[in-house]
């Protein structure tokens, strides 16, 4: 085991006092924290000579579309501005960030910002109603598409919501570390008048 | 909740913005030469119509973009929004 192995298991996740909890919700939905993802905030203007080769340095062609995302494998491109990405790839990836380096050339930033956020997977077929308890976004299928990413107040909390599907069962919340527990809290309690219903079941 | 439109994001919830006062108010060109009272009225004194009012607002919550709003101050009634690099729009 080398000093790195070491610190890497002493790290407390956010969310990791919330296991526990999460697991005895009502089927109906499934939390799960995404503890240690990578996230690497991308600063660039969108008619940078670089955007090329940060598409081909992410493996996918950034969007530029408000409220999008992109995906190819593991790496995930959230939109959080007409300049600004959120980049998300598994825990302890450190490859992507050289290779965007090497592709903004001095244009735009990229910073590690891994301990900034955490992520929270909401999923299962009651997904959609807990997230409507406390945000204002019409999260239906109708309106909502896979992929679609929104900046907004989730039970005042700020929050970004990737859709990860078009049925409106699978998404996941990008929330403040400090904010984290504070959610999970909410999020929990949310469920309570649901323990007896067997919708949520 | 009253919807203000963002130029980016969409039609989106009015506590995800901050107001940011008058719009177009532009630097003074050699503020060197201002006298005492041209530079407080720069940096002080903004109209207070009733009506409709050029002004800037920010998507705080959302893509956190600094934008302009055409607002009828009596209504509330946003009647146009506008990137910063756009031209004001003209509204009779």
């Amino acid at each position: 085991m080398t000093a790195d192995d070491v610190a890497v298991d002493q790290r407390v996740s956010p969310l990791e006092l919330w296991r526990a909890e999460f697991k005895a919700l009502p089927a109906g939905v499934r939390l799960r924290e995404l503890a240690f993802l990578t996230q690497l905030s991308l600063r660039l203007v969108p008619e940078s000579p670089a955007v090329a080769a940060v598409s081909e340095a992410l493996g996918v062609a950034l969007p530029l579309e408000p409220c999008s995302s992109a995906v190819a494998g593991e790496v995930t491109v959230l939109w959080l501005g007409p300049d600004e990405w959120l980049v998300m790839t598994p825990t302890g990836d450190g490859e992507t960030e050289r290779n965007l380096r090497a592709a903004v050339q001095g244009h735009g930033a990229v910073i590690d910002v891994s301990g900034q956020r955490t992520t929270v997977s909401v999923s299962g077929p009651r997904a959609r109603d807990l997230l409507a308890h406390g945000c204002s976004i019409d999260l239906h299928p109708r309106v909502n598409h896979a992929g679609s990413c929104v900046q907004t107040h989730l039970a005042k909390a700020g929050v970004a919501i990737w859709t990860r599907d078009d049925s409106g069962t699978d998404f996941w919340v990008v929330v403040r570390t400090s904010f984290a527990d504070y959610l999970a809290r909410w999020l929990v309690d949310a469920c309570v008048p649901h323990r007896q219903d067997p919708q949520w079941q | 909740m009253q919807l203000i439109p963002c130029p980016w994001c969409g039609p989106r919830e009015e506590v995800e913005f901050h107001y940011g006062g008058q719009a177009h108010v532009a630097y003074p060109a050699a503020p060197a030469d201002l006298s005492d009272r041209e530079w407080a009225e720069y940096v002080f004194f903004r109209d207070n119509p009733k009506g409709l009012f050029a002004e800037r607002w920010v998507h705080s919550t959302g893509c956190r973009r600094w934008f302009n709003a055409i607002r009828d101050t009596g209504t509330h009634d946003f009647r146009a929004v506008y990137r910063p690099n756009e031209p004001k729009p003209v509204i009779s």
